[in-house]
């Protein structure tokens, strides 16, 4: 079989085929990752088997709020995105970057690669390819290549999967990011399941992608398949339940940064963290240096940073942003705006994690919104940093 | 000839010894740090004790007594380093629930002849006495913490201890949030510290570490209500281990505590 990368190929496999797939990929030594139910959430961890993956629930989620709810069907991917996104794997919380050691012969410093595995994700949503491609771009383009990012991320096999469930918390739509995968996938499934049957329509996105696909049971996608999968995405498209208006917010946003809605929004902010943690784009990291008792050895840590931290912003003398609005609007502006003068695009991929998982549910569509409904726009006036 | 190691001296006031005993937790460490740093005085672990002055001393617990607000002057003046450890030492611990009762009457309570009991109003931290050179926290402390704070006094660095919500460690280690999923959990106002136990336990953050660095328990306390928490529950969770550190005490008095 030819296969054009662009998603020419499409076929249709069985629940048992992807067993299959997932067997496969371990036999190559790949950590297959995907969704998995723990502490009641979904949750991305080791699959060794597709009983594994979370059949017959579902996610309910809303500003501040997360729960798990049992489906009608034994779907495998009915629910939308969970707590966690890749970004744990191929940009982990922590990491030893180096450790230096003080022996007879002076110092040596060692950098340990040798554990770095080659990943395979399944489950992988639109979105998070295109919070996968800025952080590839935050990382990788440019003259200071992330090293240990790169390789991770090289031989990362990645099945996506066409969303069939939009939370309320989701606005991928108004982000141009999904509900459909355009690229950035090996295989792309969209699962089909009601009273007749369970399958998965398989697009082929990448030769090695194709290569897998050949090594399974799998008959070519019929036009009704095709409708169908169609259908789903069009289904989900219509139920996401939030909504961004993009249209000249970066300048919306650049030009009101005296908003008084900054510290409405301060007001009930926690400065926690948990957005930026969440966030699947969010790339900020801190580095702690440590040494032993004996002054003998030391080691320097990567850690995830969040601009919500006194830390964060900590030049000589002290924190740039000590108040809560200033670093919540450094955060949002940052993500909405000043992230396409950087990098080019949105840093907001529409996930809607942010809004879950912040514990006073603050929602940066509503935040938005408000700014958009009372603009100040007094251009050309400075903000001071606290 | 090896370099004259600096003295340590560990010293305890009103509390119940679990932050020094951290210290003699340390087990894979303990026999390093003997060799990095003489244990000059630490009546815990040995019956041994010089004279001082002492390179760094480790004071636990809070000042209760007229005897001990002395006591901790010349604990100063006998320590170049001065570190602060446990919950009681840096917010005046459990026993400052005291600073907002009649002393007396909690007295004629427990004792069964209060007049030999000789005690202050208040239970307050040793910084309320004397200057601190560092306080570290918890109740009890991390010893993994207490060792990066040792090494960082050795090596002549900053400790690398952060002062964020516990939320930034919980996600950290992967724990998916309990408040989110109902449970009212303290930990976005609690410094980290502990590695988010509780959460990864599924339990919500009782506020060991007392208040992060830009606490805003007004907006928490309000989303414990949402979730159903009473103004009581509210006032007595902000009256624990922490109950003086100012951000805790003014929430837990907002709710009738
Ligand atoms: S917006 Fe929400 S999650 Fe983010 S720092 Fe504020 S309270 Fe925490
Ligand atoms: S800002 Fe919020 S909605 Fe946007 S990508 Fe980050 S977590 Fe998702």
């Amino acid at each position: 079989m030819q296969h054009r990368p662009d998603g020419g190929t499409k076929a249709v496999i069985s629940r048992e085929a992807l067993q299959q797939l997932i067997e496969a990929l371990s036999a190559e030594n790949c950590r297959v990752l995907g969704p998995t139910v723990r502490d009641g959430a979904i949750v991305y961890d080791e699959i060794a088997q597709v009983g594994n993956l979370p059949a017959g629930w579902t996610d309910r989620q809303e500003a501040g709020r997360y729960h798990l709810e049992r489906r009608e069907d034994d779907a495998l991917f009915g629910f939308a995105v969970g707590p966690q996104s890749w970004k744990q794997f191929l940009h982990p919380p922590v990491e030893t970057l180096w450790t230096a050691r003080q022996g007879d012969d002076g110092i040596s410093i060692a950098t340990d690669r040798s554990e770095t595995p080659i990943f395979a994700f399944i489950g992988v949503r639109a979105c998070e390819l295109h919070a996968i491609a800025i952080q590839d771009r935050v990382f990788l383009d440019g003259p200071y290549r992330d090293v240990t990012y790169g390789m991770r991320r090289q031989d990362a096999f990645i099945v996506a999967v066409n969303c069939g469930n939009a939370a309320a918390t989701c606005f991928c739509a108004s982000m141009g990011t999904g509900p459909k995968v355009d690229a950035g996938f090996d295989l792309a499934l969209t699962e089909l399941i009601d009273a007749t049957r369970h399958e998965f329509v398989v697009e082929v996105g990448s030769e090695a992608g194709g290569d897998l696909l050949d090594r399974l049971p799998h008959r070519p996608a019929a036009n009704a398949d095709l409708l169908a999968a169609e259908a789903v995405i069009a289904r989900t498209q219509s139920a996401m339940g939030r909504r961004l208006e993009t249209d000249g917010l970066k300048e919306l946003l650049q030009a009101n940064l005296n908003h008084p809605r900054w510290d409405e929004v301060a007001a009930r902010c926690l400065a926690c963290g948990n957005c930026t943690s969440v966030c699947p784009t969010c790339f900020c990291t801190t580095v702690e240096d440590h040494s032993d008792l004996m002054g003998s050895s030391a080691e320097r840590i990567r850690k995830w940073d969040s601009c919500f931290t006194l830390d964060f912003s900590y030049l000589h003398g002290g924190s740039v942003r000590t108040t809560a609005s200033s670093r919540y609007r450094q955060w949002m502006t940052h993500k909405l705006a000043s992230w396409i003068d950087q990098f080019g695009t949105s840093g907001c991929v529409g996930c809607g994690r942010c809004i879950t998982w912040c514990p006073v549910g603050i929602d940066i569509t509503a935040e938005a919104a408000a700014i958009r409904a009372t603009p100040q726009s007094r251009k050309g006036e400075p903000h001071g940093g606290t | 000839m090896k370099a004259q190691r600096p003295r340590l001296a560990v010293w305890k006031f009103a509390s119940c010894d679990g932050c020094q005993l951290s210290l003699l937790d340390c087990e894979d460490e303990l026999l390093t740090l003997a060799g990095a740093i003489e244990i000059a005085n630490f009546p815990e672990a040995s019956s041994l004790i010089l004279d001082g002055p002492y390179d760094l001393s480790l004071v636990e617990g809070s000042i209760t007594t007229a005897h001990d607000a002395e006591r901790i002057q010349m604990v100063r003046q006998q320590s170049k380093f001065l570190v602060t450890i446990g919950a009681c030492a840096t917010a005046g611990g459990i026993q400052a629930l005291r600073n907002f009762a009649d002393v007396d009457d909690y007295i004629a309570a427990v004792y069964a002849s209060p007049k030999y009991i000789s005690t202050l109003a208040t239970s307050t931290p040793i910084s309320a006495h004397i200057a601190v050179d560092y306080e570290l926290r918890g109740c009890p402390i991390n010893k993994a913490q207490l060792i990066e704070v040792i090494s960082a006094y050795l090596a002549g660095r900053k400790p690398s201890i952060a002062a964020h919500s516990v939320c930034i460690e919980c996600k950290q280690r992967g724990a998916v949030c309990v408040m989110v999923q109902g449970t009212p959990c303290l930990g976005p106002v609690t410094h980290a510290g502990c590695g988010a136990i509780c959460p990864s336990f599924r339990r919500g953050c009782y506020g060991c570490y007392g208040p992060m660095e830009t606490p805003n328990t007004a907006a928490l306390a309000c989303e414990w209500q949402v979730l159903g928490a009473t103004p009581r529950d509210i006032a007595r969770v902000f009256s624990t281990f922490n109950a003086a550190a100012e951000a805790f005490r003014k929430e837990s008095k907002a709710h009738g505590g």
